[in-house]
């Protein structure tokens, strides 16, 4: 008797849970022909009172939603994300009707659009898209087939962020993050170096490999073939052992970098702001022989938007130069629209001082559009390898392989 | 029932009712007592352990990364095939083991002084001190010990002294002597209970029978306190097999839970994945779990 009642309730518990299944999917799926209309932004569209962002940390602060919300009557509220996997997640959070929009970086963007979870735009709408640097009008990793999924907001490098007070000379090359022997003798910063703890940080050592080892014929560090994939495998399992710990937040990187854990490795330039203003540490940063990666985030907005006019005066509102100037000095990035240029100057003086301010200045290569060419922005690795084959690795693949670096 | 002897129930006040119903009516007065809880168990555990089964049979859409309700059983192959997956399995139940012994060690002296040697005064002060840190949040504790372990910490600076600098900050011993810490209350309180246990009249008995204090101790103690020794490591070798908080914050070892968390979302986003890989953790738990039951440690919680 007991054992038969156990036995109903589990084949209950079953049912209810195929039921729960089942319907889940039959709602959440990729909702298609999304691309047949773009939207438009409307000055004179009446906003819903209300607006849900999904955010890198600094990106919507007050200073920037304060006059947003006076303007539009647009209260808005923002759910920071510290990865991009984690933006992905919320913003697909019950079928992508939860948040309005997302601040994504390059690694998360073609995966958005892809799952349908992005609306297009018509960019041309929005007031100030003119201003937009070149090569950020219609870049790969939110254009698909002259198709936009957004507008861009801010952008910066992936540096090599050192310790001055111990890693001298300056370092030229990121061989010191990755080498054990250097000219013959042995890394004197081994045990002392960081890496991203993120599978797109193996685009990082494709990078390298692309002037170390040519012969792998790597042209792009985002579409990798089995084997490039394995060699920069390799050689972040070679950095491994180098390693004191990956950073996931920013904030790892500045505790470990003020407890002396570690003094060289991979940085955003916001976590260097942070340590020049905590002066703990004396702290330079450079971009190395081999070249830099980076990020280019994208303002995109959620195919089921439930405040779709405040989202689009968002995008409008975020594309205005001094939002632009505000946030790249708050969080330590770059405007993608050439008229903030100014307007970051007066705030790194006013931020610094008259002489740190304009010394910091140039370190954020505004406008720089040659600069900006010469960075590989993140993208989310496709099987679709851009020249005709298909046989690169996907981003599935990756975790997969960043997993194997740090499980080790 | 005898209804014909029951008064018109209306004068009668209702609770008087309410607990005539429930005497003659043993179910119901089940359902009161244990519904709760036992629905808030099936509901919430079992429920989500089921949940866990089914979604690690799914897979991920390589393109948009989304979870695809179709069946397969690629992620099993994906972690047969791996071979980092069994070599943070195999990292983690060592861990896990070497936490255990610490504590089983650490806890045995202290629990025998405190159950069988101080006096009631002492034996409280010792349990207070044993339970007091239980009550201090696991994340402060944590982030002390990162403090402490790291580059310009006391521990670091201790060692300085005689020239040498551990660089404990990212290896596996800090996590290792973290986790003893912070689970050596949770083993010391059933090995204490084990002790108290154990009849003073057994040891009269022993000693009267000419056995010395080795020899009682093997042959009528320790069998005695085996089931508490290891009801006690359920905990230590269970907890350390499914942290995950204080891996990332005082080393560089990836631990099982760690690789868990970092495919349900957090770096390496794959949530069927992710829900395949904690089965490993629980067959682990499962298998020692039925040998804890063999040697009767469930009789000594």
């Amino acid at each position: 008797m007991r054992r038969g009642i156990s036995l109903v309730a589990i084949v209950g518990v079953m049912a209810l849970i195929a039921a729960a299944c089942s319907n889940n999917s039959s709602s959440s799926g990729p909702s298609g022909g999304t691309s047949a209309s773009a939207l438009s932004y409307d000055a004179s569209a009446q906003g819903e009172g209300e607006l849900n962002l999904v955010a890198w940390p600094l990106y919507a602060e007050k200073d920037v939603r304060g006059p947003f919300e006076d303007a539009t009557g647009c209260k808005v509220n923002v759910k920071e994300a510290n990865t991009s996997d984690e933006m992905v997640n919320l913003m697909s959070q019950g079928g992508g009707t939860q948040y309005d929009g997302v601040s994504a970086s390059g690694d998360a963007t073609l995966r958005l659009i892809a799952s349908g979870l992005v609306a297009p735009v018509n960019v041309d709408s929005f007031d100030d898209y003119a201003n937009v640097m070149p090569s950020l009008q219609a870049p790969a990793h939110n254009t698909v087939n002259g198709v936009h999924y957004g507008v861009p907001y801010e952008w910066g490098p992936n540096i090599l962020m050192y310790n001055s007070d111990i890693v001298s000379p300056a370092p030229k090359s990121w061989d010191i993050t990755f080498e054990p022997q250097i000219n013959g003798q042995a890394n004197p910063y081994a045990g002392k170096i960081t890496g991203y703890n993120s599978p797109i940080f193996i685009a990082d050592a494709a990078m390298y490999l692309m002037s170390h080892q040519p012969d792998l014929g790597i042209t792009d560090p985002y579409e990798l073939n089995a084997d490039q994939l394995d060699a920069a495998v390799n050689l972040l399992k070679q950095q491994n052992g180098l390693v004191s710990k990956y950073w996931n937040v920013w904030s790892d990187e500045v505790d470990a970098f003020e407890s002396g854990d570690m003094v060289a490795g991979t940085a955003w330039p916001a976590n260097q702001n942070v340590l020049i203003s905590d002066d703990k540490v004396n702290v330079g940063s450079v971009t190395p022989s081999e070249g830099v990666t980076g990020w280019a985030d994208t303002w995109m907005m959620s195919s089921n938007a439930p405040h779709p006019n405040c989202m689009l005066a968002w995008m409008n509102y975020t594309l205005s130069d001094k939002v632009q100037a505000a946030t790249a000095y708050t969080f330590g990035a770059t405007p993608s629209v050439t008229t903030a240029c100014q307007g970051l100057k007066a705030n790194l003086i006013a931020g610094y001082g008259q002489e740190v301010g304009t010394n910091a200045y140039p370190l954020y290569h505004c406008g720089d559009d040659g600069y900006l060419k010469s960075i590989f922005l993140w993208k989310t690795p496709v099987p679709d390898c851009g020249n005709g084959s298909s046989d690169c690795a996907d981003y599935n693949t990756w975790t997969q392989k960043w997993v194997e670096v740090i499980g080790q | 029932m005898a209804t014909s002897v029951a008064p018109t129930s209306a004068r009668r006040p209702f609770t008087r009712r309410a607990s005539a119903f429930l005497f003659r009516h043993r179910g119901v007065q089940l359902t009161f007592t244990l519904g709760p809880t036992l629905s808030w168990m099936v509901v919430i555990y079992l429920f989500s352990l089921v949940v866990l089964l089914i979604s690690s049979f799914w897979t991920l859409n390589p393109l948009t990364s989304q979870v695809e309700h179709t069946w397969s059983l690629k992620n099993y192959q994906t972690i047969i095939h791996g071979s980092v997956y069994w070599r943070v399995a195999f990292r983690t139940v060592m861990l896990a083991a070497a936490v255990t012994v610490t504590d089983v060690l650490l806890a045995f002296p202290l629990s025998y002084y405190a159950a069988r040697m101080a006096s009631a005064r002492v034996r409280n002060v010792l349990l207070f001190a044993v339970v007091m840190p239980l009550w201090a949040n696991y994340l402060a504790k944590v982030f002390a010990w990162k403090t402490m372990l790291g580059g310009d910490g006391p521990v670091d600076a201790f060692f300085g002294v005689f020239g040498w600098h551990p660089g404990l900050s990212s290896s596996i011993i800090a996590l290792w002597l973290v986790l003893s810490y912070i689970w050596l209350p949770y083993v010391i309180l059933p090995i204490l209970a084990a002790f108290e246990r154990v009849p003073d009249s057994y040891l009269e008995a022993s000693s009267d029978l000419g056995a010395k204090a080795g020899r009682t101790f093997r042959k009528v103690v320790w069998p005695l306190v085996l089931p508490g020794v290891v009801a006690a490591s359920i905990f230590s070798f269970s907890l350390t097999l499914g942290d995950y908080l204080a891996a990332p914050l005082v080393s560089k070892t990836l631990v099982l839970g760690n690789l868990i968390d970092s495919f349900a979302g957090g770096t390496a986003n794959n949530k069927p994945l992710a829900a395949a890989l904690s089965m490993i953790p629980l067959a682990i738990m499962g298998i020692y779990l039925l040998i804890a039951r063999a040697m009767h440690a469930f009789e000594a919680l």
